[in-house]
């Protein structure tokens, strides 16, 4: 059988169309985004970036009850976007399988937030499978497929950010065919909110046919030991279990929604001490206690807060006589990158001194020095509600900032509030054509699609004026007076008002493979005023004299430096033409 | 083949390369016909931020991270980033390859002055083998200061049970043909570059 290593995602998005899916969405999130940037490549199954989870999900349900398989993607946080359908799903229940992937985030690696998303399915009262592995995250899929389609419900596969995005060897396998079920339209399950409450007893008579399932299923697994110690494990945390303890006996869960009450009560009182390793909330060990068993080690040894590793659970049983020390380092922030439009933006804002209220994106990066001028970050789409909720607090000179992607994902209903309830907000959306910060993923105003098609290109400019918006204004985001000047007047603006600074993500690919002539310090003529290392551009370094230098090869010629230059110093100087790798 | 499970990690700063090091890396293992597993870092950190991620191969490998203390080597691109993994090699068996390379974090204050110039020196501390390599000196000599990953690849290769068969024909594959003749000099010189140290030890298998 033909192996490879494979990304946890990738397996995931395989899993997929092995699996026979047909119709996958999501919202691009870390640790979530490779999957459907992998099933893209698969032609058999039409794949698509929705404008939010919510949207995703809701197609998704209509695709499975349509009669083929879906597969669902989106990070943690995104859950709670499409928590709405996703509470309601579960009563109808779904007619081909339904598989949401929620990618939680332990340690925030790059998230806003901690959050176990198993309560959330509990909440729901949809089953969850758990994989251990790049192999398992293919298998599961399938599995999670099936078990949709035996018990007419959705699935969530819950992964973690070392699952997602480590990689291992995986086996692989060829297409299912999977023929269309039929869509037999039915009032009571479908279509009548008041019938609900006869469905309701359903969905618990359902979950008790899954309790009974999760007893024998194969992939809650006993695997015996030679110790006296029991662990009970999930996820990534089973490697680092068999990792540090390869004698003891283990109960590894793969279904980790219903749980399987006898085959916990047995395993737990077969011995002495019983180690419950998962990583993030107590969800397993509540269960357990529940069930009025008390030899348990869990939560209160290893932490709630964090990702788990080999080396934390080893010294957390007293294993290692003590922690390794760290050096001392100073810390490495992430910032833009070279050649970004958003840096105008922020040096304009650190500028006019006023109170920004930021959102979710490359632009959180704003916050840190040496712009310091983005002062709220919460979720998607906040920074307008934060806004006119400060202004509504007596603070004056309130700047929204928000990206396209997220503008599309959530901002949009705000900014509608925004006009209909007479704030003076000022709105300025950086227009990048893109979704940045998890590696440029194209929306609704980017002009293509996930599989890189052609695609209609939303009017962000038309779209804020039919909102009622009067004041918007597009400037050229790598312009710094352009951008100054646009903010400055939109302040100035009595009503709602908009800027637009417009300039592709230098990481798109059309940005990378242009030819461009990098810019050049001319030593003649530089007086050595500093004013271009206040653009704070990575790419200018100082020499042993104190001149600035730009790296060529890593220069994008944005103009920024040269736009400060009092001198004229700094200018294109074709030394040899280097395309960006 | 070596039967022990090996780890490696890799420090940078995003944008250095460090996840194509670790790729190959895994890479060559799988054609050397060990399990392998590896981390990955997607997201907000890859911005310039610090980067790390892991390697380990063996017969049966499970955990796909290392652990503090135990690591056999550590590569850091760059000084600051080698100072902030280094607690992770093994104080006594483990080797730290670093590149003596200086990039001054963009995102803190008066960082110039609070840089650690010193970091090699203070890498030392920890007990284990310390290596520095001017990889990015190198590598720009070769025509391009972004092969130093390939550089130090090539030198970390000395210390590993993967044959250069292995490895080059990894390269082959991995590097996109219009930069492979010049990555396979820079994998060459990082080579021959710890293949003269003093003081190195023999692979260990």
């Amino acid at each position: 059988m033909k192996t490879e290593l494979m990304l946890g995602n990738r397996a995931l998005a395989r899993g997929a169309w092995e699996a026979g899916v047909e119709f996958a969405a999501g919202y691009p999130g870390t640790p979530s985004t490779e999957i459907l940037e992998t099933l893209a490549h698969f032609p058999e199954v039409r794949s698509q970036w929705s404008a939010n989870e919510k949207v995703a999900f809701e197609e998704g349900m209509g695709a499975a009850i349509g009669g083929i398989r879906v597969l669902v993607t989106m990070k943690h946080v995104g859950l709670n976007v499409a928590a709405d359908p996703f509470m309601v799903f579960p009563y109808a229940g779904t007619n081909a399988g339904f598989v949401l992937v929620s990618a939680d985030d332990p340690g925030m690696h790059s998230s806003q937030n901690e959050q176990d998303n198993r309560y959330l399915a509990r909440m729901a009262k949809v089953p969850i499978l758990e994989p251990s592995d790049a192999q398992e995250c293919k298998d599961f899929v399938g599995l999670g497929l099936q078990l949709s389609e035996e018990f007419q419900t959705p699935v969530m596969l819950r992964t973690t950010t070392r699952l997602a995005h480590h990689k291992g060897l995986v086996s692989l396998g060829e297409r299912e065919s999977v023929p269309q079920k039929e869509f037999v339209p039915d009032p009571r399950r479908f279509s009548v909110p008041i019938y609900r409450r006869i469905l309701r007893p359903q969905v618990e008579a359902r979950l008790d046919r899954l309790r009974e399932y999760a007893e024998t299923t194969p992939v809650n697994r006993l695997e015996e030991g030679t110790g006296e110690i029991g662990v009970v494990t999930s996820g990534i945390a089973y490697q680092y279990v068999k990792e540090i303890l390869p004698e003891a006996s283990v109960l590894r869960l793969g279904m980790t929604y219903p749980l399987p009450a006898n085959l916990l009560r047995d395993f737990c009182a077969r011995h002495e001490t019983v180690y419950v390793i998962e990583e993030g909330e107590p969800f397993i060990e509540e269960f357990i206690q529940t069930l009025g068993i008390t030899n348990l080690v869990g939560k209160e040894r290893f932490g709630v807060i964090g990702e788990y590793s080999p080396g934390r659970l080893a010294q957390a049983m007293g294993m290692e006589d003590s922690a390794v020390t760290e050096l001392e380092a100073m810390p490495r922030p992430p910032m833009f990158c070279i050649g970004c439009g958003h840096r105008t933006v922020f040096s304009g804002l650190r500028q006019l001194k006023v109170t920004v209220a930021g959102d979710i994106g490359c632009y959180t990066m704003g916050a840190l020095p040496p712009y310091e001028a983005s002062h709220t970050t919460f979720n998607m789409g906040a920074s307008i509600g934060t806004a006119i909720g400060l202004e509504q607090a007596g603070h004056e000179r309130v700047v929204s900032i928000i990206g396209d992607s997220t503008f599309i994902h959530a901002g949009l209903p705000a900014l509608v509030d925004a006009v209909y309830n007479g704030s003076n907000l000022t709105l300025l959306i950086l227009d990048n054509s893109t979704t940045g910060m998890t590696g440029g993923q194209p929306h609704p105003a980017s002009g293509s699609s996930l599989t890189g098609e052609q695609a209609p290109k939303l009017n962000l400019e038309q779209l804020c004026r039919a909102t009622g918006v009067e004041h918007v204004q597009v400037a050229d985001t790598w312009d710094r007076k352009a951008v100054l000047g646009a903010i400055r007047k939109a302040l100035a603006h009595n009503g709602p008002s908009v800027v637009i600074s417009e300039g592709p993500c230098v990481r798109l690919p059309e940005m990378r493979q242009r030819e461009i002539i990098p810019y050049y310090v001319d030593e003649e003529l530089c007086t050595q005023c500093d004013a271009c290392f206040k653009v704070w551009c990575p790419a200018i370094t100082r020499t042993d004299d104190g001149f600035p230098v730009i790296e060529a090869a890593d220069c994008t010629a944005c103009t920024v430096c040269a736009q400060v230059c009092p001198v004229d110093a700094m200018y294109p100087f074709a030394q040899e033409t280097l395309p960006l790798a | 083949m070596s039967a022990k499970t090996h780890g490696i990690l890799f420090a940078g700063v995003g944008g250095q390369g460090v996840l194509l090091g670790a790729e190959i890396t895994a890479l060559a293992a799988v054609h050397s016909g060990y399990d392998v597993k590896q981390t990955e870092v997607h997201g907000v950190s890859q911005r310039g931020g610090s980067v790390e991620t892991h390697v380990r191969f063996g017969s049966k490998v499970w955990s796909p991270i290392v652990t503090p203390g135990k690591t056999d080597v550590v590569v850091g691109l760059e000084k600051l980033e080698a100072l902030r993994f280094a607690h992770y090699a093994h104080p006594k068996d483990g080797i730290i390859l670093v590149n003596d390379h200086e990039i001054v974090p963009g995102s803190v204050k008066n960082a110039e002055d609070i840089y650690p110039h010193d970091a090699i020196d203070r890498m030392r501390e920890i007990g284990c083998l310390v290596l520095p390599m001017e990889a990015s000196r190198v590598a720009r000599d070769l025509g391009d200061g972004r092969m130093a990953n390939v550089v130090m690849l090539g030198a970390m290769a000395t210390f590993l049970p993967i044959t250069e068969e292995a490895w080059i024909e990894t390269l082959n594959r991995r590097i996109p043909e219009k930069y492979r003749e010049s990555n396979l000099k820079a994998f060459m010189a990082g080579h021959a570059l710890a293949s003269v140290m003093e003081e190195r030890p023999s692979v260990r298998a």
